[in-house]
C-alpha cells in the first residue's frame, strides 16, 4: 500500500460518517447563528445574545466551572492512575469501583446529589443525626450561591472524574517497565520517578484526557440545573432557554457557536501545551 | 511495576506507614465514589414516604414498590431491547471506523492531521440538542427515522471522539520499533498489525467500546427526538423523570443505572487485562 | 370591568364542578390506590402501531401508565401515547414539519404551546362532538385569535394555594384561610417563619416551575387590575414589592422547586402556590395534612387565570381521520373523567362526576370554586395572539423576578427596562390587549 495514501484512506470512514452526521447538520444550524430566516445576513442574534443580561453570568459562572472542576480531576484522577498502578491485589475491583460514575448520566448524577444536598438530603439528616444542626441547614438556597457553586463542582468531580482516569490508567500501563527500573537504579525518588518518567511518557493520554473532559465541561447542564435550578446560569441552560423556551434557535445557535469557539481555542492550547516532538516518541 | 508497594517493606517503619497511608487513601476514595451510588439505591428501594422523610437513617425502610413500577411499565422491556440493540450497534461501529482513524493519526504524519483532529472534537463541543433538529429532517427524508440504525448512528457520531482519541493515544505508547521489527521479520503491514499491535491494544479498546456503550445508554435526546416504536430505555424513562414523583425519580434513576455497572463489570476483564501484556 | 366572555371562562372550572360533584366532596374514597392497582393489571403490553399521541402533558410515569391504560384503552383503533418532555416534543413536530412528512398523529400541549405553531396545525372545527358540551370560552381560545379551530379545548386547570394543616393555628387575626389577601398572607409567612425558625412559605421558581404565570395572572391582576398595559405602574412597584416582602420569608430552596407536592411532602414548606396537577401529589399521598385554598386577592381583586391544555392534528398527520376519531374521543365526556383520575386536570366539556374521585380532586375542586365563585374576582385571559414570541412574552416577567427578587436590582430600573422589552414583543406579534387590560385597536400598549 502506498504509504502517501494510507492515512487518508485510514480516515476516510471517520471522515465519511463526519460530514454525514454533524458538518451537514452542523452548517445548517450555525448559518442560522448569521443569517435571519430569509436568509439575509445579519449580526443581529449575536449583539441580542452578547447584550443579554444573563449573557456575562453564563460565560463567567461556565468559565468559573471549567477551571475550578477540572484541576481537580486532574489531580484526582492522576493519583487513581498511580495508584491503581501500585496496586497487585484487588486492582481490578479497584478499578471498577473507581470507575462506575463512568455509567451514571448527568441525569442520574444530578438526582443523586440532590438527594444529598437537598434540606430534607442525606447530608442534612447526617449533620442532624450526629447533633452538628438542630434544624436544617438550606445549602442550595438562592443567597449561597457559593454553596450552591461548591456543590455542583463535587457532583461534577464525582461524576466526570472516571473517564480521565481510564484514559489516564491505560496511557500508563503502556510506558514500559525498564524506564522505571532505570530510574530506580539511579536512585530517583518516587516523586521524580513521577514527575521525570510517568507525566513526560503520559503526555499524549494527558492531552486526550484535558481535551475531552473540558470539551465536555462547556457543555455542562444537568448536573448544575438539578442543584442549582435557577440561580447558576451556564451557556447549556441558555441553549436550552432560547431554543425550547423563548423558541429563538437563532440566539440559540450564536450560543452554540460561543461553545464551540471556546472548546476549539482549549483544545488548540492542550495541543501545544503537551505536544510530543516526533523524535521524542517512543 | 511489580515493586507494589508493602511487597517488599516490612522491616522499614517508613515503608509501612506509607502502606497504611495507600490502603487508607484507596478506601476513601473508594467510599467518594460508592456512598453516593449506595444512596441511590437506598432511595430506589425506600417507600415513597421514606424518600421525604427526615433524619433519614442509614437504612430506610425497604420496599420494591417503586423499583416494581418500572418492571410493570408497559414497553418497558421492548424499550430494554432497543436500548441493548442501539448500544451494541454503536459500539461496533464506532470501534470499526475509530480504530484505523486513531492509528492513522498516531503513526502518519500527513497534511491536514490537525484539522482532522479539531473537527473530531468539534462533534463533542457543539450540543447535540440544536444538531437534533436538522439531523431528523435527515433522517425522516432518508429513511432512517425511528430505526435501530439511525440512533445508532447518532450515537456513533457522538462515541467517535472518543474511540478515536482514545486508540490514538494507545497507538502512540506503543513503539513504532515494535512494528518494523515485525516488518523485517517478513510480516507485511497487515499481519505486523494484527499480530503484534493489535493484541497489545485490545484492552485499550475496549475501554473505547465501554465509552461507546454507555454513551449510548444514558443519551436522552437524540433518542426522545429519533425513535418513536423503537424507544430506548431512557427516553422512555429518564426524560420523564424530571417531572415524576421523588421516588419515582430515584428508582428510575437506579433502573437505568444498573445495566450500565453490570455491562462495565462483565468486560472489566478484558479493560483490566492490559496490565497483563503492558508488563511486557 | 370584567366582560361577560372572562366571566364564562372564570366560571368554566366552578360550573363544571358544581352539581354532583360537590357532594362527592364529602365522601371518602380511595381513588388513586384503585387507579393503581387497575393501571398495574394490565401488564407490559407492547404498543402496536397505532395513532402516535405525542404529547408534552400527563408526562409523568404514573401519568403516562394511566392514560395508557386506563383513558386510551376504549377507544376503537390502537393509540400509541408517548410523552415527552418539552425539547423533544417541540424538536420532533418541527422536523417532521420541514420534512413534510411525519407519524405524529395527535398533538397534546398547553394553549402557550400551539400559539407558537398556529399554520402548522389542521382545522379542527369538523370534527364531530356528539353530544359533548363544550365550554365556549376555550374553544374561542383555540381559534388562536383566527377562524379556523387550531386546537381543540383538552382539559383545563389553574392555580390554587395548599397549606399543611400545622399551619393553620398561625393564620393572622380575623383572616379567613379561604378568602385571604395578600397582606395577609404576607403576614400569615411572617408568623410562620417566626414560630417555626424557618422560612415556611414555598414557591415553584426551579427551572420547569411554573411561575411567569403566576405574576401574569395572579400578581399583576390582583394589584394593578392589568396585565401588560400598567407594567411599569406605580401599581405595579406597589405588587413587586409586596412580593419581595414575601420573598423574605420564602423558603430559599424555592429557586430549586419545580413542582410543590415534594416540598410539601417532606415538610420543608407549609404553604404553597402551585397548579392543581402539580399539587396532586401531595393531596393524594396525605389528604387528612393538606388543604387546599384560594389564591390571594390585593387591591384589585382575587386576580387568577386558567391552564388550558388542548389538543391538535399538525399538517404532516399520516392519517387524518384516526387522528380526528382520537380527537373526538378524548373529548367524551367518560373520557374526560378518566383523563381527570389520570392526570388531575378537569374536563372542559360538561360531565357529571362520580363520586369516586382522588382526593386532589375534591381537595383542589372545592378551592377552585371558593376562588372563581368569589366576590372580588378578577379573572385574567390567556395571552392570545403572540404567536412564536410567547416564550419571549413569559421571558418578561420572569426575568423581572429574577433581577428584581432575587437579584435584588432597583424596581423602577428593572420594570422600565423589562417594559420596553414587553412592547417590543407586543409590537412585534401586533396582538391587542385581552383580559383583565381593554381591548385595544392594534398592539397592547405598555404605558
Amino acid at each position: 500500500m502506498n504509504p502517501r495514501t494510507l492515512p487518508y484512506l485510514l480516515l476516510l470512514p471517520a471522515t465519511f460518517f463526519l460530514v454525514a452526521f454533524f458538518l451537514y447538520p452542523f452548517f445548517l444550524v450555525a448559518w442560522q447563528a448569521f443569517a435571519t430566516d430569509e436568509g439575509v445576513l445579519t449580526s443581529k442574534y449575536f449583539v441580542k445574545m452578547y447584550k443579554h443580561w444573563k449573557f456575562d453570568k453564563a460565560l463567567t459562572n461556565t468559565f468559573l466551572l471549567v477551571l475550578a472542576v477540572v484541576p481537580v480531576q486532574l489531580a484526582l484522577s492522576l493519583l487513581m492512575a498511580t495508584m491503581v498502578s501500585k496496586m497487585q491485589k484487588g486492582r481490578d475491583m479497584i478499578l471498577y469501583i473507581w470507575t462506575i460514575p463512568l455509567g451514571i448520566s448527568d441525569l442520574a448524577a444530578g438526582l443523586i446529589w440532590l438527594a444529598i444536598f437537598e434540606q430534607t438530603g442525606f447530608l442534612n439528616s447526617f449533620l442532624f443525626n450526629i447533633g452538628a444542626i438542630d434544624s436544617q441547614i438550606t445549602f442550595l438556597g438562592y443567597q449561597n450561591k457559593t454553596v450552591i457553586f461548591l456543590a455542583v463542582m463535587i457532583a461534577e468531580v464525582w461524576r466526570a472524574t472516571a473517564i480521565m482516569l481510564v484514559i489516564l490508567v491505560a496511557g500508563i500501563g503502556l510506558i514500559p517497565k525498564e524506564y522505571y527500573e532505570a530510574a530506580e537504579v539511579f536512585g530517583a525518588s518516587r516523586w521524580k520517578q513521577f514527575t521525570r518518567v510517568t507525566l513526560p511518557l503520559l503526555k499524549p493520554s494527558l492531552q486526550t484526557a484535558l481535551i475531552l473532559r473540558v470539551i465536555l465541561a462547556f457543555e455542562v447542564f444537568a448536573v448544575v440545573v438539578a442543584l442549582g435550578g435557577t440561580n447558576l446560569p451556564i451557556l447549556m441552560g441558555e441553549i436550552y432557554k432560547w431554543q425550547f423556551e423563548l423558541q429563538d434557535s437563532h440566539v440559540a445557535a450564536a450560543y452554540a457557536l460561543v461553545i464551540l469557539a471556546i472548546s476549539i481555542a482549549f483544545t488548540l492550547f492542550f495541543m501545544w501545551l503537551l505536544r510530543t516532538p516526533r523524535e521524542a516518541q517512543l | 511495576m511489580n515493586m507494589a508497594v508493602g511487597s517488599q517493606g516490612g522491616f522499614q517503619p517508613g515503608k509501612s506507614l506509607r502502606r497504611a497511608w495507600f490502603i487508607l487513601i484507596t478506601v476513601v476514595l473508594c467510599l467518594w465514589v460508592l456512598l453516593p451510588i449506595y444512596l441511590l439505591f437506598s432511595n430506589a428501594f425506600s417507600t415513597s414516604s421514606g424518600v421525604s422523610a427526615f433524619p433519614k437513617g442509614i437504612v430506610p425502610p425497604f420496599s420494591t414498590e417503586s423499583v416494581g413500577f418500572f418492571f410493570r411499565y408497559s414497553g418497558v422491556g421492548k424499550a430494554f431491547w432497543s436500548s441493548i440493540q442501539v448500544a451494541v450497534l454503536t459500539m461496533i461501529m464506532s470501534i470499526l471506523i475509530g480504530a484505523p482513524a486513531g492509528y492513522s493519526l498516531s503513526r502518519f504524519d500527513f497534511r491536514g492531521k490537525n484539522l482532522f483532529r479539531i473537527l473530531i472534537l468539534m462533534t463533542r463541543a457543539f450540543p447535540l440538542p440544536l444538531l437534533a433538529l436538522p439531523m431528523a429532517v435527515m433522517f425522516i427524508r432518508v429513511g432512517l427515522d425511528d430505526t435501530i440504525l439511525g440512533l445508532a448512528l447518532v450515537h456513533t457520531t457522538l462515541a467517535l471522539p472518543f474511540a478515536v482519541l482514545i486508540t490514538y493515544s494507545l497507538f502512540s505508547g506503543i513503539p513504532i520499533e515494535l512494528e518494523e521489527a515485525a516488518w523485517t521479520l517478513g510480516c507485511n503491514r497487515i499481519q505486523a498489525f494484527r499480530k503484534v499491535i493489535f493484541p497489545l491494544v485490545l484492552p485499550g479498546i475496549t475501554a473505547s467500546a465501554i465509552f461507546a456503550f454507555v454513551i449510548s445508554w444514558n443519551e436522552v435526546f437524540a433518542a426522545a427526538v429519533l425513535t418513536i416504536e423503537h424507544r430506548t430505555l431512557p427516553a422512555f424513562i429518564l426524560q420523564s423523570l424530571g417531572v415524576a414523583p421523588l421516588h419515582l425519580k430515584f428508582a428510575g434513576g437506579a433502573v437505568l443505572v444498573l445495566p450500565a455497572l453490570i455491562f462495565i463489570f462483565l468486560v472489566r476483564k478484558y479493560l483490566f487485562a492490559m496490565w497483563g501484556i503492558a508488563n511486557r | 370591568m370584567a366582560t361577560r366572555r372572562q366571566i364564562q371562562q372564570a366560571n368554566g372550572v366552578a360550573e363544571i364542578l358544581q352539581g354532583s360533584f360537590m357532594k362527592s366532596v364529602i365522601q371518602k374514597s380511595s381513588a388513586l390506590s384503585l387507579v393503581l392497582a387497575a393501571s398495574f393489571l394490565g401488564t407490559g403490553s407492547v404498543q402496536a402501531e397505532g395513532v402516535l399521541f405525542w404529547s408534552k402533558q400527563a408526562n409523568p410515569p404514573e401519568e403516562q401508565q394511566a392514560m395508557r391504560e386506563n383513558v386510551l384503552s376504549g377507544f376503537e383503533g390502537e393509540v400509541d401515547f408517548q410523552g415527552s418532555e418539552p425539547g423533544p416534543w417541540l424538536t420532533r413536530l418541527q422536523a417532521e414539519i420541514k420534512a413534510g412528512s411525519g407519524k405524529i398523529a395527535v398533538l397534546g400541549g398547553l394553549h402557550g404551546d400551539f400559539t407558537t405553531m398556529g399554520d402548522d396545525l389542521v382545522d379542527l372545527s369538523s370534527v364531530d362532538l356528539g353530544d359533548s358540551e363544550m365550554n365556549g370560552t376555550f374553544m374561542e381560545l383555540g381559534k388562536l385569535g383566527g377562524g379556523e379551530l387550531k386546537y381543540m379545548p383538552w382539559m383545563q386547570a389553574t392555580y390554587v394555594m395548599a397549606a399543611n394543616k400545622k399551619a393553620l393555628e398561625h393564620l393572622p387575626e380575623g383572616a379567613d384561610v379561604m378568602a385571604l389577601s395578600y397582606d395577609e398572607l404576607i403576614a400569615w409567612s411572617k408568623a410562620l417563619a417566626e414560630k417555626t425558625g424557618s422560612p415556611k412559605f414555598g414557591f415553584p421558581a426551579g427551572p420547569k416551575g411554573l411561575k411567569h404565570r403566576f405574576f401574569q395572572g395572579y400578581l399583576y391582576p390582583s394589584y394593578t387590575n392589568s396585565m401588560v398595559t400598567k407594567f411599569r405602574s406605580a401599581e405595579a412597584e406597589t405588587a413587586w414589592n409586596a412580593f419581595k416582602d414575601l420573598w423574605t420569608v420564602t423558603n430559599p430552596g424555592s429557586t430549586g422547586y419545580d413542582n410543590m407536592s415534594e416540598p410539601l411532602l417532606s415538610e420543608e414548606v407549609w404553604v404553597a402556590f402551585d397548579h392543581t396537577a402539580r399539587l396532586a401529589n401531595a393531596f393524594n399521598e396525605r389528604p387528612e395534612d393538606f388543604i387546599a385554598f384560594p389564591a390571594a386577592a390585593g387591591p384589585a381583586g382575587r386576580g387568577f387565570m386558567p391552564v388550558i391544555a388542548g389538543i391538535a392534528i399538525p399538517s404532516t398527520a399520516p392519517d387524518m381521520d384516526a387522528a380526528k376519531a382520537l380527537v373526538a374521543y378524548l373529548t367524551n365526556p367518560a373520557t374526560q373523567i378518566e383523563t381527570l383520575k389520570a392526570t388531575s386536570f378537569f374536563p372542559v366539556v360538561d360531565v357529571e362526576l362520580p363520586d369516586d374521585m382522588p382526593p386532589a380532586v375534591k381537595l383542589s375542586g372545592a378551592a377552585i370554586a371558593a376562588m372563581s365563585g368569589s366576590d372580588d374576582a378578577n379573572p385574567g385571559l390567556l395571552p392570545v395572539g403572540l404567536g412564536k414570541l410567547g416564550g419571549q412574552f413569559n421571558a418578561v416577567y420572569v426575568d423581572a423576578f429574577e433581577r428584581i427578587v432575587l437579584g435584588g436590582e432597583d424596581v423602577k430600573a428593572v420594570l422600565d427596562e423589562q417594559a420596553e422589552a414587553l412592547k417590543a414583543v407586543m409590537e412585534e406579534a401586533g396582538a391587542p390587549c385581552w383580559a383583565p387590560d381593554p381591548a385595544s385597536d392594534g398592539p397592547c400598549p405598555v404605558e
